[in-house]
């Protein structure tokens, strides 16, 4: 029988600054990024056509011509910032012009615009017979995503508000499942999760496109997923040691979902890492997105959402425990005794201490 | 566990399986046994799944009706109506006009004698809408009197006015004969966007037109001395203009149009100054009858010109035909034009009287022409469109795609397969048996509920199988870990899906209510995505734990003492 983990008993809270110190500076590597970007260039991210408006226009050709021809072609009919990009196909070429000012226009011309420029090469292939099947035909454009100001803006508003309704719907359910601080917690979880992954499309220049607005809402659900195998296992391990501090109960939790954690990731990083490589150019943005995002819904879910969670709860149970103290001087005692079963040295709960004994008996 | 539950549940399995495996590949006509070869199960896949336009090729038009401009346009024909009504009524009007944008869109009439305002506005109210107080409100100061357009009635008109152009789209695509086109809104009502789908068509630059296309068809009286005097017509704009006002201002009953001459149509020599000789007429306003009064409209071979060229027969309705006939009747020996958008294409001189059809002369082609009838026939669109977002995607990329999607599927199914069966083994079988399940049903679920697979929907599967082997890896490595604190195997198999369970479906349940987010706010490719995954997950709570659990059941019932369990 082959075990990656067994008997793990890894101290992961103890090292709960050192990772979100990692966290933080990761998540500011990518706001520097960003901002930088923004102040030089004026755009963090390297928007796509979906969100930032414009052309783009793929042409496969029988013999490309080079980038630098074909964009002089274009400025004689007026195109003067189209960027001509390579694809993972050496015959086909991708077209893309930027939208000038708010106009509309350009949905409407920027195909007829690029026919026009690419006209000067020869003719385009018949539509019915296809670039290999017209032996005059020169060139075909396979493809054209035009979008307008309006619709990129829209399109942008709405991947903004999807993402963050998801985010709240996870939060009420995990609230309503758990209590109120574990799901802020895996929230909190998956935000740094998708600004991390944001942060790596803004320092790389990864194109953001809608589909990698997809990539981002399943890498939420992914994280939300792993973070609530552990909080389910904290749980089902409050109620049966309930003389065991969170503390304790949460690393022990976490090193007993170890296995499954590391297995489900790395199956889940290897289908993607598929994707990534046999997923052609179509998928990329979508894998590359998921790929980090994977690596750090796991990460996070681990380092992130456990420590955040058992540092609010600690919070809330020392208000508790002094709201308590004020009232009956008496139960000093009780505290006392829970040194005993506390982790290495830290201020840790127990259970049954005060009010705070709902985590452990509600379901 | 007892074997008549196992029986049960063996039953309920194979029923679920074989009827998934037939809604997948089972052809929907009475099946023949070459159905069942390879090629034959291959046509019917691809005829029972729905593939979204960025895997077979299509057009996707999302355009916008400027309604706006239609509000605009109404609000100038009322004050062309107002002052009229004002002027027939014996008042004087100083001047009329429309104040329009910002959102608000308003009649100004100023009178010449301040105490007739009231009267003014009586006798315009009697004869114009503008008397409706559920679509303008009247103001009056001094001698301006004010008509607005309510923000309801606004909000109303713009919303039927992109109802009527969602109408007129969809018999211009229905005439076009483009197979399963899909018309429908987009985004919010009060957006009055419309979504057009066309599978198939790689082009769009024609349809584009053809919606676009504005055929606003009006027969004019030409101002002109009546004949045998030739038609009157002007060499400029302005010179046509002076002719019927001094100061440059148009009277509110008279336009300048334009009139692009042709010479004789019998001449087959390309003249190319034929087009060159743009003139200048004066028509009366309104018009006598306008595209809305028209019942057909063909377009047929030029009875003069060469065999290239078209010129289209229209027929009126009977209201049309009705007022047609009484104004030409009382105008014989004068002159009418034909105007196609604001530009006269023809002027006729009216020998006797005409009721019901007539002829736009033009040297149009076939394809020109046809569109232009077309466009006639299904009306005029009451306000502009402008298209905010075009995709096309050509039947290659689509191809390459669904390769691209297949081949990642494949790989990445096939890695996990391969270690689930190295890492557990014997029980690794059930988590394949579980996931290839999860793959055939989800497959009938897409077929089942009629929706459409895209490229994010190929990654929704990828990322399925991802969740599907979640739950085996789970409940394993529950099992194990029950194993290991000395449980007997059936109750630690018993326990390791019993606890797994608490999990799987919190887990599912979050995965689904985000998937749900995006199918209700999402857009096209998004939604795509959306419903696999929920798909997915749904299929997977009876592929991975109940089918999964079964063939558990069936294992350790073949032995009546279970010694070892391979996981």
């Amino acid at each position: 029988m082959i075990q990656f983990f067994k008997d793990v008993r890894i101290d992961w809270l103890a090292n709960r600054r050192w990772f979100i110190g990692i966290s933080v500076l990761l998540m500011l590597g990518g706001l520097f990024s960003a901002v930088g970007r923004w102040a030089t260039h004026h755009q963090p991210f390297n928007l796509g056509v979906d969100f930032k408006g414009g052309t783009v226009v793929t042409v496969k050709f029988k013999q490309p011509p080079a980038a630098e021809v074909i964009r002089s072609a274009l400025v004689k009919q007026n195109v003067r910032d189209a960027i001509v990009q390579a694809t993972d196909k050496p015959d086909t070429l991708l077209i893309k012009l930027p939208l000038e000012g708010e106009s509309q226009a350009e949905v409407e011309t920027g195909r007829a615009l690029v026919r026009a420029a690419l006209n000067s090469f020869g003719p385009e292939a018949k539509p019915d017979l296809h670039l290999m099947g017209d032996p005059n035909g020169v060139y075909e454009i396979v493809g054209t995503d035009a979008v307008g100001a309006v619709a990129g803006a829209q399109l942008r508003n709405k991947a903004i508000a999807v993402t963050l309704a998801a985010l709240v719907g996870i939060l009420l359910y995990i609230a309503l499942r758990f209590e109120w601080t574990y799901g802020a917690a895996a929230v909190i979880a998956v935000f740094h999760d998708v600004l991390v992954t944001l942060g790596f499309f803004s320092i790389f220049q990864w194109e953001v496109s809608l589909t990698v607005i997809a990539a981002l809402l399943t890498l939420v659900g992914f994280s939300v997923n792993d973070t609530i195998v552990v909080f389910d296992r904290i749980r089902e391990n409050r109620r049966l040691h309930r003389r065991d501090s969170l503390y304790k109960v949460t690393n022990d939790s976490i090193n007993q979902t170890l296995s499954r954690t590391v297995i489900t990731s790395g199956l889940v990083f290897l289908s993607v890492l598929a994707m990534v490589l046999f997923g052609g150019e179509v998928l990329r943005g979508f894998s590359l997105a998921l790929l980090v995002g994977i690596i750090f819904g796991t990460y996070s879910s681990v380092a992130i959402a456990s420590p955040i969670m058992v540092w609010w709860e600690q919070r809330i149970e020392a208000a508790n425990r002094a709201a308590a103290l004020t009232f009956s001087k008496p139960s000093r005692s009780g505290v006392q005794s829970q040194s005993n079963t506390a982790g290495p040295g830290r201020d840790a709960i127990a259970p049954q201490a005060g009010k705070r004994s709902r985590g452990a008996s509600r379901v | 566990m007892k074997k008549k539950n196992l029986l049960q549940r063996a039953i309920i399995i194979a029923v679920v399986t074989l009827l998934g495996l037939y809604i997948v590949i089972g052809p929907r006509h009475r099946p023949s046994l070459k159905d069942f070869g390879w090629s034959g199960i291959k046509a019917t896949l691809a005829s029972n799944i729905h593939l979204g336009l960025d895997l077979k090729g299509g057009s996707h038009l999302v355009m916008r009706v400027k309604t706006e401009e239609f509000l605009k346009h109404l609000t100038e024909g009322n004050v062309v109506a107002a002052e009229n009504a004002a002027k027939d009524a014996g008042f004087d009007v100083k001047s009329a006009h429309a104040e329009t944008g910002n959102g608000s869109y308003r009649v100004v009439v100023e009178a010449a004698d301040p105490s007739k305002a009231e009267d003014i506005k009586t006798a315009v109210q009697k004869k114009v809408e503008l008397g409706d107080t559920s679509v303008w409100t009247y103001a009056q100061s001094g001698n301006q009197l004010t008509w607005s357009m309510t923000n309801s009635a606004q909000r109303s008109l713009a919303d039927n006015a992109a109802t009527q152009a969602k109408n007129i789209i969809d018999s211009r695509i229905n005439a076009l004969g483009i197979t399963e086109p899909l018309l429908q809104t987009h985004g919010s009502q009060s957006s009055h966007q419309i979504l057009l789908q066309m599978p198939g068509v790689q082009d769009p630059e024609r349809v584009k037109n053809l919606l676009k296309g504005e055929s606003r068809l009006e027969l004019v009286h030409v101002v002109s001395p009546p004949s045998p005097a030739p038609s009157q017509t002007y060499a400029t704009e302005a010179e046509a203009i002076n002719s019927v006002s001094s100061g440059g201002a148009l009277p509110a009953n008279r336009r300048v149009l334009k009139y692009v001459e042709r010479m004789d149509p019998t001449s087959t020599t390309e003249d190319q100054s034929r087009e060159k000789r743009t003139k200048w007429v004066v028509v009366e306003a309104p018009a006598i009858i306008d595209g809305s009064e028209l019942r057909n409209a063909t377009a047929v071979p030029s009875r003069a010109g060469g065999t290239q060229d078209f010129e289209i027969n229209f027929s009126l309705k009977k209201n049309g035909a009705d007022k047609f006939g009484a104004w030409t009747g009382s105008h014989i020996n004068e002159y009418m034009g034909v105007v196609l958008n604001d530009e006269v294409q023809s002027i006729a001189f009216i020998k006797s009287q005409i009721f019901d059809s007539g002829q736009i002369e033009g040297r149009f082609t076939k394809e020109s022409a046809d569109d232009l009838a077309l466009t006639l026939r299904s009306g005029a669109l009451p306000a502009p469109i402008e298209y905010l977002e075009e995709r096309t995607v050509g039947p290659s990329l689509g191809q390459d795609s669904i390769n691209a999607g297949v081949r990642a599927s494949a790989v990445g199914l096939a890695l996990v397969v391969l270690f689930m069966l190295i890492y557990y083994r014997g029980s690794g079988i059930n988590a394949v048996v579980a996931l290839i399940l999860n793959m055939i049903l989800m497959m009938a679920g897409l077929i089942l509920f009629g929706a459409t697979l895209t490229l994010p929907g190929i990654a929704g599967i990828i990322l399925t199988i991802g969740m599907a082997v979640d739950s085996n890896v789970l409940i394993f490595e529950r099992i194990r870990e029950e194993l290991r604190t000395g449980k007997t195997i059936p109750s630690a198999v018993d326990q390791g899906f019993g606890r797994a369970f608490i999990t799987i479906i919190d887990t599912h349940v979050t995965t689904i209510i985000s998937s749900l987010f995006l199918f209700v706010f999402g857009t096209g490719p998004i939604r795509g995505f959306a419903v696999t995954l929920v798909i997915g997950l749904l299929v997977n709570l009876f592929s991975a734990v109940y089918v999964s659990r079964t063939i558990f059941m069936w294992e350790l019932g073949r032995k009546e003492k279970v010694e070892s369990l391979s996981i």
